[in-house]
């Protein structure tokens, strides 16, 4: 699928030409990270690290900070308060200008794709070369072409996205996330709704890609078996704190109950089956409408 | 009773609020729009591309309905002057509520109707398929790069489509005034050209078209960004655009006619 040969011509040079440093060893670090909407708190004080080069995937249950952690990374969200570094530079101290300086760093696999439906496959991952780089065309078909190819899909490149399947939608995606060699990636749900064929396609591309532009990989997720396979970190969230974490093998042999629940999708455990309600005996013997 | 009279006035106060933060915001927007509209006009080709989505794709909709509203204008105007045995005024009467009023009224509700919904819905779904979010990661500002192009494409196509209306009104007119009833033909152009004012009617008429152009646009786009990312979201702003953009037109309409004409 992927030949490390060949990555180095694919990936070579756009970096250079946006003139982006890469000498910082921890690409994300958050210590002491609050976040909430309004007066309901999502992040109680989350604290992890992104070394470079490396895919960590952020686990944990829906609606326990997943995204929301994810965008507080990308700068679209402000946290209240804790520390929040991303290529060295404090993302809420940036200003608009600096922010897009530094997303032009990073890049983000959105959960279903976020491709432009009025624009060709070609002119979808042509999109961030023709807009942060003044190559010529006939550079940016071949570069386009490359990065295509990189993901199994040059036959496509005329097909507009609404003429694609899920899985080839996610590809396309991941073309256009990785047209300007990010030294960051960011993965929102990229399994969601993939047959088995696919989601394993999306996670070696995950991986592979990441280590052809030596980049580091963030994949938010709840799929464990297929996450396990391609990341070499995991941290597990649970009602906006890191619960748990390690390496995928110290994750399989772990004993911790709330971890052992959710990698063997136990139905019963620490996560409750039931949501807490008053008793079950006064809900049906007690007064009516209880 | 006091409870209820207190939760009125808290309902009343709370939608006033919501009201003044969404035009204050609405504002802001505007302002922000005019910042970045530097490369609307630097890559002349994005707007260009909207100028074709809004206004050549209304041509059908504008030429038709002007067709229709002039041969109307015909009829009716006929049937008035005849009484006062002024037929030969028709083409005044036809040139002058078109293009001081109905031409930029009639084509800016219909423009309204047909190219600011779209851009609203465009935008909207844009906003709800994570497009525009997309866009911003990429460090690309979606206001400059899909906002602005089709705001001035609106602003532009809006003064040439109620041109092109005023148009097929005259010739609408002419049909049913002189083809038709048989109204003499040197009357009917030569006293429109003669009474027929460029600046105080054609000119007039041109920055009214022009106003609501900014209007329409301004509202379609504002609505599309705000709207909530949801199906039904898309769909309550789509239809706000058109009510919202309609009334202004009305209520703009009075101003600037009070501002023109007022003797």
């Amino acid at each position: 699928m992927l030949k490390s040969a060949s990555n180095q011509v694919v990936f070579a040079g756009i970096r250079k030409i946006l003139n982006t440093p890469s000498n910082v060893s921890s690409l994300v670090d958050l210590r002491d990270l609050r976040f909430g909407y309004g007066a309901t708190d999502v992040l109680h004080g989350v604290t992890l690290n992104v070394p470079r080069g490396k895919v960590v995937a952020i686990m944990g249950g829906s609606g326990c900070g997943k995204t929301t952690l994810m965008r507080l990374i990308g700068g679209q969200l402000k946290p209240k308060s804790g520390l929040l570094k991303v290529c060295g530079e404090s993302v809420p101290e940036l200003d608009r200008t600096g922010l897009y300086a530094l997303r032009r760093r990073m890049s983000m696999l959105f959960q279903f794709g976020a491709l432009f439906t009025d624009m060709s496959v070609f002119d979808n991952v042509a999109f961030p070369m023709r807009e942060h780089t003044e190559l010529p065309e006939v550079i940016i078909r071949d570069l386009v072409l490359m990065k295509l190819h990189a993901v199994g899909l040059r036959g496509s490149a005329q097909l507009m996205p609404s003429e694609l399947s899920g899985g080839m939608a996610r590809r396309v995606a991941l073309a256009r996330a990785i047209a300007l060699d990010p030294e960051l990636m960011l993965f929102d749900e990229p399994f969601a709704g993939l047959d088995p064929i696919s989601l394993g396609v999306i996670g070696q591309l995950i991986r592979k890609l990441n280590d052809a532009l030596g980049a580091s990989s963030i994949v938010v997720t709840h799929d464990v078996q297929e996450s396990l396979k391609i990341v070499d970190y995991i941290y597990f969230l649970s009602e906006g704190k890191v619960v748990a974490e390690g390496t995928p093998d110290e994750i399989r042999a772990s004993r911790d109950p709330w971890v052992h629940q959710f990698v063997w999708g136990e139905t019963d455990g620490p996560v409750p089956f039931q949501v807490p309600a008053n008793p079950y005996e006064e809900a049906l013997l007690g007064a009516q409408g209880a | 009773m006091l409870d209820g009279l207190l939760s009125f006035f808290s309902f009343i106060g709370s939608r006033t609020i919501s009201a003044v933060w969404r035009l204050g915001f609405a504002a802001r927007f505007f302002g922000m729009l005019i910042l970045l509209s530097g490369s609307s006009f630097r890559r002349i080709n994005l707007t260009l591309r909207e100028i074709y989505f809004s206004g050549v794709m209304s041509l059908i909709i504008i030429l038709v309905s002007g067709l229709f509203v002039g041969m109307v204008l015909g009829l009716q105007g006929y049937d008035t002057l005849a009484r006062y045995g002024s037929e030969e005024a028709l083409g005044v009467l036809v040139a002058l509520s078109l293009v001081r009023e109905l031409g930029p009224v009639v084509a800016g509700l219909l423009f309204a109707s047909r190219a600011g919904s779209a851009i609203t819905a465009e935008i909207g779904l844009m906003k709800a398929t994570e497009q525009l979010d997309a866009m911003d990661m990429m460090a690309v500002n979606p206001i400059a790069r899909v906002v602005a192009p089709r705001f001035w494409g609106g602003v532009i196509s809006m003064p040439l489509l109620a041109a092109l209306f005023s148009a097929m009104g005259v010739l609408g007119g002419y049909l049913v005034g002189v083809v038709m009833i048989g109204t003499d033909s040197g009357s009917f152009w030569g006293q429109m050209q003669a009474s027929v004012d460029f600046q105080r009617d054609i000119l007039n008429g041109v920055i009214k078209s022009m106003v609501f152009g900014i209007a329409v646009s301004w509202v379609a786009v504002f609505e599309g960004y705000d709207s909530d990312a949801t199906a039904e979201g898309v769909s309550r702003a789509t239809t706000r655009t058109v009510v919202t953009s309609s009334l202004a037109i009305l209520g703009l309409d009075f101003i600037l006619t009070s501002l023109m004409f007022r003797g």
